[in-house]
């Protein structure tokens, strides 16, 4: 089986958890023999990890015909593409995409990322998607996220092949319900025309039943997995005299931070050795610091800002209790990784990693006091720490990317009819 | 003859309630009272009552026939004398007949017997006088929480005077015998077991309105029906089971009470009568058995492991158990209340991974967290009294003095008694 995946992100560029969902996916599903996997991004670097897909570039797919030299267009992007492949392409161009300003090579440039243009990225990723779809032979689209199921759509309607959908976060996560009507309705539009959806949690999937108003049938959970840390022997936790207590992520409304900071307020009435960290960035920042220092608990709340790389794991080896107060996550991969490095976690039950996590303290969201006793009795008994490090630690490696494949392929084989 | 010795276990913890850290040395009550109620007159009026009208019935219409077994905790007599009182008025109606016989066990339905030799004694004896001052007997036979039992504790409850005791008939003690005879422990002669058939006696609470279990449905007719099939040698079938199953677990509808009325009619048609736990502990052992690590009644395992099976546990036990020769010095009726309450074996049962079933917490860390809480506050108030500086051997010696002393001063005055007569002489 032959499928052609439409994603937005993928490893090592990534800006958001999309990347490493794909990323662990198509990995998980390459382990059965009989599926290929093409991965279309808007722009890769070329340092990608193509061993198990082959990947497309957007950018360096014609839309327009113009005329070049193989060598000049082996210059141009043989790093990336080989040139017979541009030419390839460059012959199933049937629709007149010139209204897109393109280079010479008849290529639109992507940003890859979240531009304030994005709308008009994601109808440029639409006219690509059209180009691959009369080139590329497939049995399945699979389009991963909103962003691209204009493209997933405008392949379907060309080449009559089933299209799966898979939705990793709705409008109504980011935005606590103010959807932006823009978004609703490309997301809806891929929903409705869609054979299968794919959603990472029964909340997503309860999302997509009663706001975009599909049909239960339709609708399918595969919750996400994580990826083995690489070295986790490297990540140790330092010896230190306090308790470190760690949020870590966008400080948005979704994050729901504020909750952090006043369980942290309860927690420091009682315990002294503690210390809480809020690490990352965004909107809500500077309310953070402001709410902070108006409990006083100032000088045992740090805000070390936006972490990346291997400084995620050694933040979160280093401490001792993980918290996502979460108001409203899809699925939630952070405390997964935090248990990977045997770090405690304490998940909001409005999260969608929720629903597989025994070895995690659950409370809802806005429940100050059941997040602080929780932080409470792991920072003070060392059997709760142990057990939920030790067993956390059994139940995270047995949630594998080629568990969810499996799932995926089963949805496949059942709109494809095989 | 065949005989079935039924004894029904009446136990309920008290609901505790959500116990935040920050109430820790500020708030010492522990309770949900609106729950315990709650749950104890749901017990009362939809299981205890009615059964305990039926089996009166029954004592009355077989002339006295019928009879079998009750092990009330000290939780459950507290909370039914507080909230339904009628259930314990039924109990005395049930005694008077002299045909119910009522078990002794450590009053806190607590792991004392394995933690703590001097708290158990001191349970197990509270039990007793209480149950003497209901129903106007002192129990003769033991059964220990959850069915607890090993060797050793074996010799404990021997040396406080009772010769017949309860156990589980676990597969890894019996082997290849049957639970269906009386038998004696190993180095104790006089000691008589009594060893629980544990699939018959879990036909009833789990099995009974399952239509998916192969033998269902499940009436008076097919149980006795299996006992008359039984070996003609085996006299015994020890059907023991939580009072509940009786209209809370198996509910009125699926006619459990009915299976209860009819069931003596069907064993005395095929010759097979009642006997209660005393009564089979008079019997001949046919065999010693050995169980040198502690069993219970609980789980596929038949061990410790839903109460001390993971490091949690661990934690609360030790944390708790530490302080019990401090408690026990302890004057403060408030405190020792606690102490009883809070060593019942539900509430560390709550915080197993593998048996948490009818927990009120959301996981066994939940549930964790709260008893934690409580039991810091609880250890404060202990500190607060006898302060941790005191090491416990000192205490130890403190205590030995107390519990002996009453033995030395009837020992002084037998000497005093003894010095006088002679004088007078």
């Amino acid at each position: 089986m032959k499928a052609l995946m439409f994603g937005w992100e993928f490893p090592p560029h990534i800006l958001g958890g999309l990347g490493t969902a794909s990323y662990g996916l198509t990995r998980g599903m390459s382990v059965q023999d009989d599926l290929e996997i093409t991965f279309v991004i808007p722009k890769p670097y070329g340092d990608e990890d193509q061993s198990f897909l082959k990947l497309i570039g957007a950018c360096n797919v014609p839309v327009v015909r113009k005329e070049n030299s193989w060598d000049h267009v082996n210059e141009r992007i043989g790093r990336i593409m080989h040139p017979n492949e541009y030419f390839w392409y460059r012959d199933h161009i049937y629709y007149d995409f010139t209204r897109i300003g393109t280079n010479e090579l008849g290529c639109i440039e992507f940003s890859g990322r979240y531009p304030d243009n994005l709308i008009q990225e994601i109808d440029n990723y639409e006219a690509v998607a059209g180009v691959l779809a009369h080139s590329l032979e497939f049995d399945v689209i699979h389009s991963h996220d909103w962003l691209t199921y204009p493209a997933g759509i405008f392949a379907k309607q060309i080449s009559g092949k089933p299209l799966v959908i898979h939705v990793h976060a709705t409008d109504f996560d980011r935005s606590r319900g103010n959807v932006n009507p823009t978004v609703y309705n490309i997301e809806k539009r891929g929903m409705d025309i869609a054979d299968h959806i794919i959603c990472v949690s029964n909340l997503t999937r309860n999302t997509v039943i009663e706001k975009y108003h599909q049909h239960p049938d339709k609708v399918t959970t595969v919750h996400n997995a994580v990826d083995p840390v690489p070295n986790v022997e490297h990540f140790k936790k330092e010896e230190r005299k306090d308790k470190l207590v760690t949020f870590l992520g966008r400080i948005t409304m979704q994050k729901g931070p504020e909750y952090f900071v006043e369980a942290a307020y309860r927690v420091l009435q009682r315990s002294k050795n503690v210390r809480f960290v809020m690490a990352g960035n965004g909107d809500m920042m500077q309310a953070m610091v402001d709410l902070a220092a108006s409990r006083g608990i100032a000088d045992r709340f740090h805000f070390p800002g936006f972490l990346k790389g291997s400084e995620v794991h050694q933040m979160l080896a280093n401490s001792d209790v993980y918290v996502m107060p979460s108001v409203s996550e899809p699925f939630g991969i952070s405390p997964l990784e935090a248990m990977q490095v045997g770090t405690p976690s304490i998940i909001s039950k409005q999260s969608g990693c929720a629903e597989i996590l025994a070895h995690a303290i659950k409370t809802d969201y806005w429940d100050i006091d059941a997040m602080a006793d929780a932080i409470y009795a792991i920072v003070e008994y060392s059997s709760i720490y142990k057990t939920l490090s030790e067993e956390g630690i059994k139940e995270v490696n047995s949630i594998t990317w080629d568990k969810a494949g499996l799932k995926v392929r089963s949805i496949y084989n059942r709109v494809t009819g095989r | 003859m065949k005989n079935i010795c039924f004894y029904f276990q009446v136990h309920v913890p008290y609901a505790l309630r959500r116990y935040r850290f920050f109430e820790i040395g500020k708030d010492h009550y522990y309770y949900d009272d609106f729950g315990t109620e709650q749950q104890i007159r749901e017990l009362a009026d939809k299981s205890y009552l009615p059964a305990n009208r039926i089996i009166a019935n029954l004592i009355r219409t077989s002339g006295g026939k019928f009879c079998c077994g009750f092990s009330i905790s000290g939780a459950a007599i507290e909370q039914l004398e507080q909230y339904a009182p009628e259930v314990i008025d039924s109990f005395k109606e049930l005694a008077d007949t002299n045909c119910v016989e009522f078990l002794a066990e450590p009053y806190a339905h607590s792991l004392s017997s394995v933690f703590n030799d001097n708290e158990f004694e001191l349970q197990v004896k509270k039990h007793s006088a209480k149950i003497k001052e209901l129903f106007g007997k002192k129990p003769t036979s033991f059964r220990n929480s959850e069915l607890i039992y090993s060797d050793e504790i074996g010799e404990k409850v021997a040396k406080l005077g009772y010769n017949t005791i309860l156990l589980e008939g676990a597969k890894h003690i019996l082997g290849w015998k049957s639970p269906n005879y009386v038998y004696g422990h190993p180095y104790l002669p006089k000691v008589k077991l009594l060893t629980r058939n544990f699939s018959m006696s879990n036909h009833i609470p789990f099995e009974f309105s399952n239509t998916s279990w192969a033998d269902y449905p499940l009436t008076a007719d097919k149980f006795a029906q299996w006992i008359a099939d039984a070996p003609e040698k085996e006299e015994i079938f020890n059907i023991w089971l939580g009072y509940e199953a009786f209209g809370s677990i198996q509910k009125d509808y699926t006619g459990i009470f009915e299976f209860l009325k009819a069931l003596p009619t069907q064993t005395f048609n095929r010759g097979i009568g009642f006997i209660t736990p005393s009564e089979a502990g008079k019997m001949t052992p046919v065999d010693t058995i050995s169980a040198p690590y502690p069993l219970s009644w609980s789980g596929e395992e038949k061990d410790l492991s839903s109460w001390t099976g993971n490091h949690l546990q661990e934690e609360a036990l030790q944390k708790l158990y530490s302080v019990a020769e401090r408690v026990n010095l302890c004057k403060e009726k408030a405190l020792k209340r606690d102490w009883q309450t809070i060593q019942d074996t539900d509430y560390l049962r709550y915080m197993s991974f593998k048996n948490a079933w009818g927990s009120t917490f959301d996981s066994p860390y939940d549930a964790f967290i709260n008893y934690m809480n409580i039991l810091a506050d609880f250890l404060l108030r202990v500190d607060a009294e006898y302060p941790t500086s005191i090491e416990n051997e000192e205490l130890n010696a403190l205590l030995k003095t107390i519990n002996e002393q009453e033995a030395t001063i009837s020992e002084l005055e037998n000497t005093i008694k003894t010095l006088r007569s002679r004088k007078t002489k």
